[in-house]
């Protein structure tokens, strides 16, 4: 059952916004249920208001978490799943493997947090992994917007199709948003063509401003939008910048390449842990994340 | 003349057994009370919104399962004598996207009951009051994602919920009573039976407590087990 649809309010935080989305969604159809475990509660007393059959806190319970959230997807509604990205992803991740994707279930798993949000909290609090993990699983899709509204947009989408999507929430943001899914081509070069993923589009841009490279820039990460690329390639140079594990995306521009002999270079968070602690864009830079770092990294590259 | 139950005869036509004893399988008398006395399920309506809900979390040796199923008539007889075969859709543990009247994909131990307690949820939301049936094994209970779902199930007051814990004492470390105690701690309708006895487990598994959920203890441990 469907009511009449007014466009969600609009914020700066994707967290709040991912909250609000979800909010009005609820409110739209009643076949969306909203599980959560004690994560982001301050944002959802509304939804916890209005519809308390269909948001549900199972407390500190990541584990069952994920299969409540299955359980509801067994009965034919379509669940949102939510909290940090290391306790859905990573704790209960054989929950994911089989309460979704071997039952042949879907749902919204959204992972907030990311490499970086909890930059003063360490290891324990971040999820440079989760993408690559969720990855392993045939056709999950995966998202990871860069602004609120993106957000906003890409929670929309994923709750209305069908199949497993994995929404990746993070509190940095890119200055311009993009809609719908695929590479955009944010700026068009005759050299090099460097692909941004997520939240990196701005120290992307900035670190490539005074070169003549061809800049693309998805939040839909997976599928990969291997056509995309293949139609803006020039010269058989490829940067690729996610912010969670370096290489995670390399099989795919790899796969979307693959009878084109071509050079990848491939930049995200290393593998090591920093045992800082600090701002988020310290861990940026640290990881070579931050607009020097990906220039630096690029010159030695296309040099070679 | 003697006269051979069709669920013996089933199961022999799954393990090639001259004369084959159902003792051996220590959820068959559950899986046969339930399916014959007290599910409201049938092959006709395994896609209906309103029926009865099994869930088999235990989907070790699921010889039993197939043949009750089989003999309420929700696959062919063909099928089970090539179970485990490359085409086969039984495999050694079943597969809800290959059975008809399989609820979940199970095998790996501890998800049909958090499964369980976010299917009565999502029944609950759609105002559907249907049973949600989740059978465990005792030494299953050792996965900590169980205890999760029976203090959610407490909690949130799921009374469509029934738990039946297949106890042999299959678990290393054994616990006389412990199953029923921690359910009990968490305030579930606890009832202990004869796991082989039929009437008794009828009747504890037919009881609809209100307000809470419901755990049916079956033990299943042979004589011979208990005096060595």
């Amino acid at each position: 059952m469907t009511v009449t649809v007014t466009p969600t309010r609009l914020v700066r935080d994707p967290r709040m916004q991912f909250a609000l989305t979800a909010t009005d969604l609820l409110d739209e159809d009643f076949s969306t249920a909203l599980v959560w475990a004690e994560i982001s509660g301050r944002f959802f007393g509304d939804a916890v208001r209005r519809h308390p059959d269909r948001v549900v806190n199972v407390g500190i319970r990541e584990q069952l978490l994920v299969n409540v959230g299955a359980g509801f997807a067994l009965t034919g509604m379509r669940p949102i799943v939510h909290t940090f990205g290391t306790f859905l992803v990573e704790r209960g991740f054989e929950q994911i493997k089989l309460g979704f994707g071997h039952q042949g279930l879907g749902g919204v798993l959204v992972g907030g947090g990311g490499s970086f949000d909890a930059s003063r909290g360490g290891r324990t609090h971040q999820a440079p992994g989760d993408v690559a993990l969720m990855d392993t699983l045939p056709d999950v899709v995966i998202h990871a917007p860069g602004t609120a509204e993106e957000t906003d947009e890409v929670l929309r989408r994923a709750v209305a199709a069908d199949g497993l999507h994995y929404v990746r929430i993070v509190e940095q943001t890119n200055a311009e948003s993009f809609r719908g899914p695929g590479l955009h081509v944010v700026r068009r070069g005759s050299g090099a063509t460097v692909i941004a993923l997520g939240p990196v589009l701005d120290e992307v841009l900035a670190a490539t401003a005074d070169r003549d490279v061809t800049v693309l820039y998805a939040h839909s990460v997976r599928p990969f939008d291997s056509g995309g690329l293949r139609s803006v390639i020039g010269t058989p140079d490829v940067v690729l910048v996610e912010p969670w594990l370096a290489g995670t995306s390399a099989r795919v521009v790899s796969d979307a390449l693959q009878d084109l002999p071509h050079r990848l270079l491939s930049l995200g968070t290393r593998r090591m842990e920093l045992r800082h602690y600090g701002t988020p864009a310290e861990h940026q830079r640290a990881h070579g994340l931050d607009a020097a770092g990906i220039r630096r990294s690029m010159e030695s590259f296309l040099a070679g | 003349m003697e006269v051979v139950d069709n669920i013996d005869r089933l199961l022999t036509l799954m393990t090639g057994d001259e004369k084959h004893d159902s003792a051996a399988y220590s959820t068959l008398d559950v899986l046969r009370v339930l399916y014959e006395r007290v599910l409201d399920v049938s092959p006709e309506r395994v896609d209906d919104p309103r029926r009865d809900r099994f869930l088999l979390s235990k989907g070790h040796g699921p010889a039993a399962y197939y043949a009750v199923l089989c003999d309420r008539g929700f696959f062919p007889e063909s099928w089970l004598g090539e179970w485990g075969t490359f085409d086969s859709p039984l495999g050694y543990h079943p597969d809800r996207n290959l059975v008809p009247g399989v609820e979940i994909s199970s095998g790996s131990l501890g998800h049909g009951l958090p499964l369980g307690v976010g299917t009565a949820l999502g029944l609950r939301a759609q105002g559907i009051d249907s049973r949600v049936v989740v059978l465990v094994g005792d030494a299953e209970l050792d996965e900590g994602s169980n205890h999760e779902a029976l203090e959610l199930a407490a909690a949130l007051g799921l009374d469509t919920l029934t738990v039946v814990v297949v106890d042999n004492r299959s678990t290393s470390y054994v616990v006389p009573g412990r199953i029923a105690a921690r359910f009990a701690t968490e305030g579930w309708h606890v009832a202990t039976v004869d796991g082989r006895d039929h009437d008794q487990l009828e009747k504890a598994l037919s009881e609809r407590p209100v307000g809470v959920p419901n755990v049916v203890v079956a033990t299943v441990i042979d004589e011979e087990e208990l005096a060595a």
